[in-house]
């Protein structure tokens, strides 16, 4: 139960406007009307109905709304938390339905860690609103003053023990209303199911077998696909004999428009023997040119470039005396998703379905209804979770792909499933960057000047547009490429986390944009903000030796920011950091720090590497970290995101990076694109959560992934004495440097 | 006509022989455990048990498997009467996205079929042919670790697969 | 084979102990007094460098590097015929090591396999090659070693009965077999010849693996690089009678040794990846003089190995489906995928009519590949081969073998087959039941 809310409908009809009847249409008016008024919490701002995010039925069946996609992080659960929470209904008594352009908000893309501020922050407000709504219509009908009320499990009751269900009370349109700025939102002091560790909804299914994933899905009728990928970028399909394939036990058909190439199949199987077939029969006319991979860091930084001054602060007071420069690269990287992207597609009586993995099911269905040439409103995308993807991976490419097939095929439900090799060669990486970093100090050990200069691609080439999508550029009536753009500050792209978070008197942020793309990327798990955190909090800690100074206070002496000091002194007490400490022979003990975005998550991760001198071999040890999340929903989630980011990110950065010669893609595989096994799992790690009661959500999913990096290459610099500054950190380089 | 015992049942599979184990299981018997990640051989989410040892289902071929007892992740429990491996990693929440989860599981349990008591270096070792990419690792051993000790006090038939 | 093998070792042991008894006085050698250890910096880091590669070279790690222990801090259990001796500490730890040695010491077990305390060496350590080992690379090996990081940890104690737990035994040993001056050399072959038989027959030690034994233990001086064993795998003929399908060329053999896989022969695997390893650390024209030198070792082509052309087609295909028709069938479910997937050396699978393994005398090493697989170096580019033991039974296996040789091989069947499988699951069962760590690419591709 919780304390009375007054609200009534009356003031939230005449805050909000007008009723409006059916969802489609509300998609139109909505950025106009919440231009107007103040702005609303989260994702309401675009989707102001409450019942867009919370339906109750007269059955008394609850539903929450999210148009973000679940993708492994847990939100699902944390959104049936806030929404239980704020309703005062056991957990149990809702479900989450998941993006889908039929029945869910226009959230645009599940990135950024925004879910939890976008979503979570509209459906703790819409919760709350329509909880305040049922406990006025309650008192309408009990005729008693609202404040008198209280509610529990779904019921609103009366101080005489009258009780009357949300079931009851929800008749007529009760939620179809917009919602008010501000919300009654219960005491944090009071939750029962915000900041639980409720186990994960999704995690039953998961460790049964049961079915979850899009993968699984077995429509009545299916058939498999398989596409045939160029081996190149722009390689043009000069001939393909398909007669002896068509006749293939099991085949279909296959789909070729232009460049795009696929085979369908009634048994999977089936589908990849004539999928191999199809790749020998196929002969390309190859052309793609690729840069040097050996000098990759000059072959970026050669190309013509926007600049722009990002940031200046000047104190002509502040003199420098002694002074630091250098230069870190990161390659492309992969997203590597354990399983290779998955499509389901249905075209029906002139109307498409995909089941699909996308991050953004109305961008990817804008793209796919423009490649088709169909209107929006005949094409439907529904979220299915796949595998981790940690940003755009192949799910969009494989959703256009199965599109594409299944107009060929109308009536039969076509599931493409990429191979391997695909997911790895065609799938749009993280992009190579190159930073440079010039600082001086004072004479008292304090930075007097910084200078920082980022030179990297855009990092996102997502849909819409159907040019971003493989199947479109490829197909004979292609669609090109959409021109790249730096995405906007304050969060950035390539210069994401860029400008530092800590009070320097004089500094100089230049972000370098190219839009030449040597190689197809787009969003990667923090996008720059993972190579210019390993930048300045490597950078930060040659500094802190140059002035001789502890790592960790040499930050806090620069580092205003209250609760960014708290998770590096939270962080460093927890790991046992004291000045002037000694690690154990061939160990080092490395610090760093980040603020996601500069505007979310505060992440400080410490951390013990172990380094063989012999071999040049690297292992994390131990890792503790802490993290302010704002508000937390689920502590266990968040714990999970940051001990994965920390074993991810540790994967990045001493192992990873995509290979090419001079026309392929080379790493294609796990043999040529080796991540983290179980050798170098670490034997701990601690994740020390600051809670905010009733600060906003800030979203966890990103925040570890840059701090991560720089902590290790620290402690590997504390361990050896040799300071590594190109990524990945690997067993050569760290060996070479140590004989060096 | 291929036969195959799939968690304690007869089925006959109208496959050919060359026929990855994993297709069968996923596109004639319609399971969802054992996922394909790689096909190659390279990741370990397709992993299964076949006759109490843990295998790589993607490059399998049905041949292989003709008459020897394949359990699936399916045929260890259910969400209502979860095996002890599954009910530890319920427990340790030991999954992000879960894609290779399974796959991880089946190998764990062939491992404590064979080795009640495994030491946390034995489990490393044991689990070195499967990726994760969420980097769950961490909770992966924990439960590994917490199904040993949950088998421990179990009744011994859980042990054994069906 | 190996209580056979303990008889006669048991009978020649009793004639050494005889022999012994009457040379003591070549039996005796003096302690030479210990010494402080010497400070890293001391060593002229030029000659440090140089030793690096030169332990390299030597292996030096393989053998005295154990999983999970200190670099070069030993304990490596050593099977032999005569029981299991240890790997020696030889890291600069003065109470357990050789931190202690002064550098005559180390020359001294280098060049006649003493340690500084006069006791006799056990011939595990291949003094027999290292007695060649110049005073000048010995110089470097000893800086090399003694700018490690000291590791204490004491190797346990060798597994031998009497009496070769005797050590002046092994004195009438050396007296047998060890010669110094056993490096060839031709002016005429040139430099790079010269100085790869220098390496070969001395640090390289190759002989070691590749040269057959006697009875005693000592390599078979008329049978040198005709092939032997290490661990349980078969360490392939080097000399003419090699059953390369394709004959070894200085290109190749320099190409193979470097990077560890070469299009016509397939990948290093089994103790030889742990060789290549390390001379992809080293300089360059080493690996081409080791090259150059065993090239011409390998000798003249014979009839039956051809260019890689002809090694490759495929003939018998037919004719071997025919006879063996299960074999062929796991072949082309399991094996064809990759093998003629069509992918490049060293991520596709080789042209099995290009392997050794499969056309060799010994099918030890393609049963243990297919048992075990290859498994991935952690983080680093490796090929991964995915291992069948836990799938295929032992009778699946067998027609495999021998469809494999059939075809490929195109040579007569292996005998003893079926017994040869069940041996090599068991050292694959063995090898699963004591894995305790994850694999390093210091220890690739054990069984």
């Amino acid at each position: 139960m919780t304390a009375p809310v007054v609200l009534d409908r009356r003031s939230v009809l005449a805050g909000g406007g007008a009723l409006i009847v059916s969802f489609s249409l509300r998609r139109a008016g909505a950025q106009e009307k919440a231009a107007q008024g103040p702005k609303l919490p989260g994702s309401l701002a675009t989707s102001p109905n409450l019942d867009s995010w919370i339906r109750i039925d007269a059955d008394g069946q609850i539903t929450a709304f999210t148009g973000k996609a679940e993708l492994g992080q847990g939100f699902r659960t944390a959104f049936q938390q806030i929404a239980a929470e704020q309703l005062d209904i056991p957990f149990d008594a809702l479900k989450v339905i998941t993006a889908d352009t039929k029945l869910t908000a226009n959230e645009g893309y599940t990135s950024g860690s925004h879910s939890m501020q976008d979503s979570g922050t509209a459906i703790l407000h819409a919760a709350a609103q329509a909880r305040a709504l049922l406990v006025a219509e309650a008192a309408r009908q009990f005729d008693l003053p609202p404040d008198g009320l209280r509610t529990e499990s779904a019921v609103v009751i009366a101080p005489d023990g009258r009780r009357l269900s949300y079931g009851e009370l929800v008749a007529s349109d009760l939620l179809h209303v917009e919602a008010q700025p501000t919300s009654h939102l219960k005491d944090p002091a009071s939750f029962k199911v915000m900041g639980q560790p409720v186990p994960r909804v999704d995690i039953p299914a998961k460790v049964t077998g049961g079915a979850a994933y899009v993968q699984d899905m077995r429509l009545p009728g299916m058939v498999h696909a398989r596409v045939v990928r160029p081996p190149s970028y722009g390689a043009q399909l000069s001939e393909c004999d398909t007669a002896a394939i068509e006749k293939m036990p099991g085949v279909i058909g296959i789909v070729r428009d232009g460049n795009f190439l696929a085979v369908v199949a009634e048994k999977e199987f089936s589908a990849v023997k004539a999928m191999k077939a199809l790749s020998a029969a196929a002969k390309w006319r190859e052309s793609a040119k690729l840069p040097n991979q050996q000098d990759l860091a000059n072959a970026l930084t050669a190309l013509p470039s926007q600049d722009f001054a990002i940031f200046e602060r000047s104190d002509p007071a502040v003199n420098g005396a002694r002074s630091l420069e250098a230069t870190y690269t990161r390659p492309y990287q992969s997203h590597g998703s354990i399983g290779p992207s998955c499509a389901v597609a249905q075209f029906v009586d002139g109307a498409m379905t995909v089941w699909t993995h996308t991050q953004g099911v109305y961008p990817d269905r804008q793209a796919i209804a423009e490649m088709l040439g169909m209107p929006q409103s005949s094409v439907r995308l529904i979220h299915v979770e796949g595998s981790g993807c940690y940003g755009h991976n192949g799910a969009d490419d494989a959703a256009a792909d199965a599109a594409l097939i299944a107009r060929a095929l109308p009536g039969r439900p076509i599931r493409v499933q990429w191979m391997r090799e695909q997911e790895h060669g065609w799938e749009p990486y993280g992009p190579a960057m190159v930073t440079k970093l010039s600082a001086s100090l004072t004479e008292d050990g304090r930075i007097a000047d910084w200078n920082f200069a980022v030179w990297s691609n855009t990092h996102s080439m997502r849909p819409g547009g159907a040019g971003s999508l493989l199947a479109a550029q490829h197909m004979a009536r292609s669609f090109a490429v959409p021109a790249p753009k730096p995405l906007p500050l304050p969060e950035g792209g390539g210069d994401r986390n860029a400008i530092p978070i800590y009070n320097f008197p004089n500094a100089h942020v230049m972000h370098h944009f190219i839009p030449t793309m040597p190689l197809r990327i787009s969003a990667m798990r923090a996008l720059g903000a993972y190579h210019n955190v390993f930048s300045i909090e490597s950078f930060m800690d040659e500094l802190a030796g140059l002035a001789g100074d502890d790592p960790v206070a040499f930050r806090l002496k620069h580092l205003d920011d209250a609760r960014g000091r708290a998770v590096v002194e939270t962080a460093a007490r927890e790991f046992g950091w004291t000045r002037g400490q000694k690690p154990p022979q061939n160990r080092g003990y490395g610090f760093a720090f980040a603020r996601y975005k500069n505007l979310a998550a505060y992440c400080a991760i410490a951390t013990e590497v172990e380094v063989d001198r012999e071999t040049g071999r690297a292992r994390l040890v131990r890792a503790v970290a802490a993290v302010d999340a704002g508000q937390v929903v689920n502590p266990d989630g968040i714990t999970n995101q940051i001990e994965g980011a920390i074993v991810q990110s540790t994967s990045w950065t001493l192992y990873e990076s995509v290979t090419f010669d001079d026309t392929r893609i080379t790493s294609i595989d796990w043999q040529t694109y080796p991540i983290l096994r179980f050798d170098a799992v670490p034997d701990s790690i601690a994740v020390h959560i600051i809670n905010r009661p009733g600060q906003p959500f800030l979203g966890s999913g990103e925040t570890g992934q840059g701090p991560a990096a720089a902590s290790l290459a620290n402690a590997i610099a504390d361990a050896t004495g040799k300071r590594l500054r190109d990524l990945p950190l690997s067993r050569k380089r760290i060996k070479d440097a140590i004989d060096a | 006509m291929m036969a195959l015992k799939v968690n304690g049942r007869d089925h006959q599979v109208d496959a050919d022989p060359d026929t990855p184990l994993l297709y069968v299981l996923r596109d004639d018997l319609a399971l969802n455990a054992a996922k394909f990640g790689c096909g190659l051989g390279q990741c370990g989410a397709c992993t299964v048990i076949v006759d109490n040892k843990a295998v790589l289902s993607c490059v399998t071929p049905l041949l292989l498997v003709e008459g020897k007892q394949v359990t699936t992740l399916e045929g260890l429990g259910t969400v209502a009467a979860p095996a002890p491996i599954q009910r530890a990693f319920m427990e340790e929440q030991a999954a992000q996205c879960g894609y290779c989860i399974a796959g991880m599981m089946m190998r764990a349990q062939a491992l404590l079929m064979r080795n009640p008591k495994p030491s946390d270096a034995q489990i490393r070792a044991e689990l070195e042919p499967h990726l994760c990419r969420c980097g769950t690792h961490m909770r992966i051993l924990r439960a590994v670790h917490r199904a040993a000790r949950l088998m421990d006090t179990a009744d011994a038939s859980d042990r054994s697969v069906r | 084979m190996a209580g056979q093998l303990r008889i006669i070792t048991g009978i020649a042991a009793i004639v050494l102990v005889a022999g012994a008894a009457v040379g003591f006085a070549v039996a005796w050698r003096p302690q030479i007094a210990a010494m402080a250890p010497p400070r890293p910096d001391t060593f002229d880091p030029e000659i440090v460098k140089r030793g690096r590669d030169l332990a390299a070279i030597g292996n030096c790690n393989t053998c005295h590097t154990v999983q999970g222990g200190g670099n070069y801090a030993g304990g490596l259990p050593v099977p032999t015929p005569f029981g299991t001796i240890f790997s020696s500490n030889i890291t600069p730890d003065a109470e357990t090591g050789i931190g202690s040695w002064p550098e005559e010491a180390f020359v001294r077990a280098m060049r006649a396999g003493v340690g500084r305390d006069g006791r006799h060496l056990y011939p595990t350590f291949p003094y027999d090659h290292f007695t060649n080992v110049s005073d000048a690379d010995d110089r470097a090996l000893y800086a090399f070693l003694m700018t490690r990081q000291p590791v204490h940890a004491s190797s346990p104690a060798n597994q031998l009965s009497f009496p070769l737990n005797y050590r002046p035994l092994i004195a009438g040993w050396k007296l047998l077999y060890l010669r110094s001056g056993d490096v060839p050399s031709n002016a005429a072959k040139g430099a790079e010849w010269n100085r790869g038989a220098y390496l070969v027959e001395g640090l390289a030690h190759c002989g070691a693996c590749h040269t057959p034994r006697n009875a005693l233990g000592a390599e078979q001086v008329n049978a040198q690089f005709s092939g032997g064993d290490v661990d349980n795998w078969h360490a392939y003929a080097l000399n003419d009678t090699s059953h390369a399908p394709v004959r070894w060329t200085a290109d190749a053999l320099y190409a193979y040794l470097r990077r560890g896989w070469h299009a016509d022969h397939g990948t290093a695997r089994g103790p030889m990846a742990e060789v290549v390893g390390n001379l992809a650390t080293v300089p360059d024209r080493d690996v081409r003089a080791i090259a150059a030198y065993m090239a011409d070792v390998s000798g003249a082509p014979t009839p039956d190995r051809k260019s890689p052309n002809d090694a490759a087609a495929q003939s018998a295909a037919a004719d071997a489906t025919q006879a063996n028709a299960a074999g062929a069938a796991i072949y082309t479910a399991a094996c064809a995928s990759c093998h003629e997937g069509g992918r490049a050396l060293p991520y596709g699978g080789v042209n099995l009519a290009l392997s050794t393994a499969i056309a060799g005398s010994d099918p030890r090493n393609l049963l243990n590949i297919v048992l075990s697989g290859v498994g991935a170096v952690a983080g680093e580019r490796s090929p991964i081969m995915p291992g069948f033991a836990a799938s295929i039974d032992d009778a699946q296996m067998v027609a495999l073998a021998a469809y494999l040789r059939a075809r490929f091989g195109k040579r007569p069947a292996w005998s003893d087959l079926d017994k040869a499988v069940r041996d090599a699951r068991a050292v694959q069962a063995a090898s699963l039941a004591a894995a305790d760590a994850p694999a390093d690419s210091r220890q690739r591709g054990k069984p």
